[in-house]
C-alpha cells in the first residue's frame, strides 16, 4: 500500500515523464480489510454435515437464551439477531395454553391462533411504535429481543402446568400469581435493559409502556389458564 | 482553504431560544390563513404546503408532513411527542376546564397518533380482563361453576372499540367540514386532531372499567355517570366553539348525537362484559355469552 502511495506523488508532479513500465513494482492488497467477523463466515458452509450446521443455530439460540436470562447489557441479541428463538418459545407457549376447559369452543381460552397473533402483531406494533418515536434500533432486532424475553413466562407456564397436576386450589393460585408476576417482571426488565437504550430520553416511557402491555396480557393469559378436569 | 471557524457548525441561538420559550407557538405565518381570528386558530391542513411546512420543520427540528403518505418519514410525524406531552395531555383529558378547548390548549397543531391509539388497546384489554374478573368475583359463590378466561371477549371489545374511535372521529370530522363555510370565525378541525380528542377522552373509562369490577349495582352506575360527565364535557367543550355558529338546531342536534354516542359506548361496554350482583341482569347478546351457566347462577341465585 505504501509503495502505491510513493509511486503516486511523483506521478502527479511530472505526468509526462514517468512511463508506466514493468520496473515500477506496484504491490499491496486490493482487498477491503476484512471486520472482526469470525472465521467461519469465510467458509462455506455447503460442504459440512447438516448436524453441524443445525448445531450452530441451536447454539445461537441457547446462548441467546442464556443472556436473557440473566440481562446484563450485552449486545449479543441485537448484533446477531435471529427469529428462531421467538418462533420456538411462541409455538410452546401456545401449545401449553390449549387444552382448557371450555363448555363451548368461545368460551375458554385463547386458541392457539389467537396466541401466535397476540405475540407477532404485538410485538410488530410495539417495533413500528418505537420506531415511529424515532428509536435507533432495527426492526428485526426489536422483534428478536421482545421474542427472547418471553422465555421467563414461557418457564412460568411450565411451572404453573405442574402446579395444576397437583392441586387446583387457592393455594395453587397463589403459587400460580408469584411465579407469573415474577417472570412477567423479569421479562419487562430484561426486554427493557435491551431497548432502552436505543430511545429518545425524553420517550423512554412511551416505548416502555407498550412493552409492559404486552407482557401483561401474556402473563394474565398464562395466570387464567385453567385445566379440563 | 477555509478558515476552520467558517466550517464549524453555527448555532442559532436566538431562533431556538425563542421556540424554547413557547414550544408550542404557531410558526405559521400570518399571511397564509386570511380567515385567522386574533385567538390565533389556524386550520391545520394536512395537504403538503410547503412553506409552512419547511419552515415549521426547520425551526421545530421535526418534519412535519413531509413526503406522501407511503413514505415512513409522513407517519413519524404523528409520533412527535414526548413523555411529559402525552402526560399533560391525559390530564387535561380528566379534568375538563370549561375555558380550555382540549385541541386549542394542548394539542396546539401538534396532534398524536401515540395516545389514541394505546389508550384504545389498554382500554380494550381493561374492559376484557375486569369483565372476566367481575364474572369470577360475581359466581364465586356457585359451587358449580368452573372459572373460564373468556378469551373471545378480547376480540369483541377490541372491534367495538377501536371501531368508536376511528369511525366515529370520521363522521364528526365529516359532518364540521360539510358544515364549515368562509364565514365561520373558528374553521373545523382536521381529522387528526379529532381522532386525538376522541382517544384522549376514552382514558377515563380505564380506571372506570376497573372499578366496574366491585360487584354493587349503584356504584357502577355511579361511576358511569361520572366517567360520561367528564369524558362528555371535553367532547362538548372542544366541539361547541366550532358548531355554535350553525343553526340551533344543527348544533344541539350534532351535540346531543356526540354526547349520546358517547354514552351508548359506556353502557354498552357496562351491560355486556359486566354482571352486576342482582339476578336481573339480562345480557343483551346471548349468542356468544355463557348464557346456560348464568342461567343456573342467577336460579340458584334466586334462592
Amino acid at each position: 500500500m505504501a509503495e502505491v502511495e510513493d509511486v503516486n506523488k511523483p506521478l502527479f508532479a511530472g505526468l509526462s515523464d514517468v512511463s508506466i513500465a514493468e520496473d515500477i513494482p506496484v504491490e499491496g492488497e486490493i482487498a477491503v480489510p476484512l471486520s472482526s467477523r469470525s472465521a467461519d463466515d469465510e467458509i462455506s458452509t455447503l460442504d459440512e454435515p447438516v448436524k453441524d450446521t443445525i448445531l450452530r443455530d441451536l447454539k445461537a439460540v441457547g446462548q441467546k437464551f442464556v443472556h436473557v436470562l440473566y440481562p446484563k447489557k450485552s449486545s449479543a441479541l441485537l448484533r446477531d439477531w435471529d427469529l428462531w428463538g421467538p418462533l420456538l418459545l411462541c409455538v410452546t407457549l401456545a401449545l401449553m395454553l390449549q387444552g382448557g376447559s371450555a363448555d363451548s369452543k368461545d368460551d375458554g381460552g385463547p386458541q392457539f391462533a389467537e396466541v401466535f397473533v397476540i405475540v407477532w402483531f404485538g410485538s410488530i406494533i410495539i417495533t413500528l411504535n418505537s420506531k415511529l418515536l424515532g428509536g435507533t434500533i432495527s426492526f428485526f432486532q426489536s422483534l428478536c429481543v421482545l421474542g427472547y424475553c418471553i422465555l421467563p413466562l414461557t418457564v412460568a407456564m411450565l411451572v404453573c402446568r405442574l402446579v395444576l397436576l397437583g392441586s387446583n386450589g387457592i393455594v395453587s393460585f397463589v403459587i400460580r400469581l408469584v411465579v407469573v408476576t415474577a417472570s412477567f417482571g423479569w421479562s419487562t426488565f430484561a426486554s427493557t435493559a435491551f431497548l432502552a437504550d436505543s430511545q429518545p430520553p425524553n420517550r423512554k416511557a412511551l416505548v416502555v409502556y407498550p412493552v409492559f402491555l404486552f407482557y401483561f396480557v401474556i402473563g394474565w393469559m398464562i395466570l387464567t389458564f385453567s385445566p379440563s378436569h | 482553504m477555509a478558515s476552520p471557524d467558517d466550517l464549524k457548525f453555527q448555532e442559532f441561538e436566538e431562533a431556538a431560544g425563542l421556540l424554547a420559550a413557547d414550544p408550542g407557538a404557531s410558526t405559521l405565518s400570518i399571511s397564509n390563513s386570511s380567515t385567522a381570528a386574533p385567538s390565533g386558530d389556524v386550520k391545520l391542513d394536512l395537504s403538503d404546503d410547503e412553506d409552512n411546512q419547511q419552515e415549521s420543520s426547520e425551526l421545530l427540528g421535526g418534519e412535519k408532513q413531509t413526503g406522501g403518505f407511503w413514505t415512513f418519514e409522513y407517519y413519524q410525524s404523528f409520533f412527535n411527542v414526548d413523555t411529559m406531552q402525552v402526560l399533560d395531555r391525559i390530564k387535561a383529558s380528566v379534568m375538563p376546564l370549561p375555558g380550555r378547548n382540549f385541541i386549542k390548549h394542548h394539542i396546539r397543531n401538534n396532534p398524536d397518533l401515540y395516545g389514541p391509539f394505546w389508550i384504545c388497546a389498554t382500554l380494550v384489554f381493561s374492559v376484557a380482563i375486569s369483565g372476566n374478573l367481575s364474572t369470577f368475583l360475581s359466581e364465586m359463590g356457585n359451587p358449580r361453576y368452573h372459572y373460564r378466561p373468556q378469551f373471545h371477549r378480547v376480540t369483541i371489545a377490541a372491534v367495538a372499540v377501536f371501531l368508536y374511535a376511528w369511525l366515529v372521529p370520521l363522521g364528526v370530522w365529516g359532518f364540521m367540514t360539510w358544515r364549515q363555510n368562509a364565514e365561520r370565525q373558528i374553521s373545523a378541525y382536521s381529522f387528526l386532531e379529532t381522532v386525538c380528542v376522541y382517544g384522549y377522552s376514552l382514558f377515563i373509562y380505564i380506571p372506570t372499567s376497573i372499578l366496574w369490577i366491585i360487584p354493587f349495582g349503584w356504584l357502577q352506575w355511579l361511576l358511569i355517570l361520572v366517567a360520561m360527565v367528564i369524558s362528555g364535557s371535553v367532547l362538548v367543550i372542544t366541539f361547541w366553539p366550532v358548531v355554535r355558529d350553525d343553526t340551533k338546531t344543527t348544533a344541539f342536534v350534532s351535540m346531543a348525537t356526540i354526547v349520546l354516542l358517547h354514552a351508548l359506548l359506556a353502557i354498552g361496554c357496562k351491560m355486556y362484559f359486566f354482571q352486576t350482583a342482582e339476578p336481573l341482569a339480562v345480557l343483551p347478546d346471548s349468542t356468544v355469552t355463557p348464557a346456560p351457566l348464568n342461567h343456573t347462577a342467577l336460579t340458584s341465585k334466586a334462592h
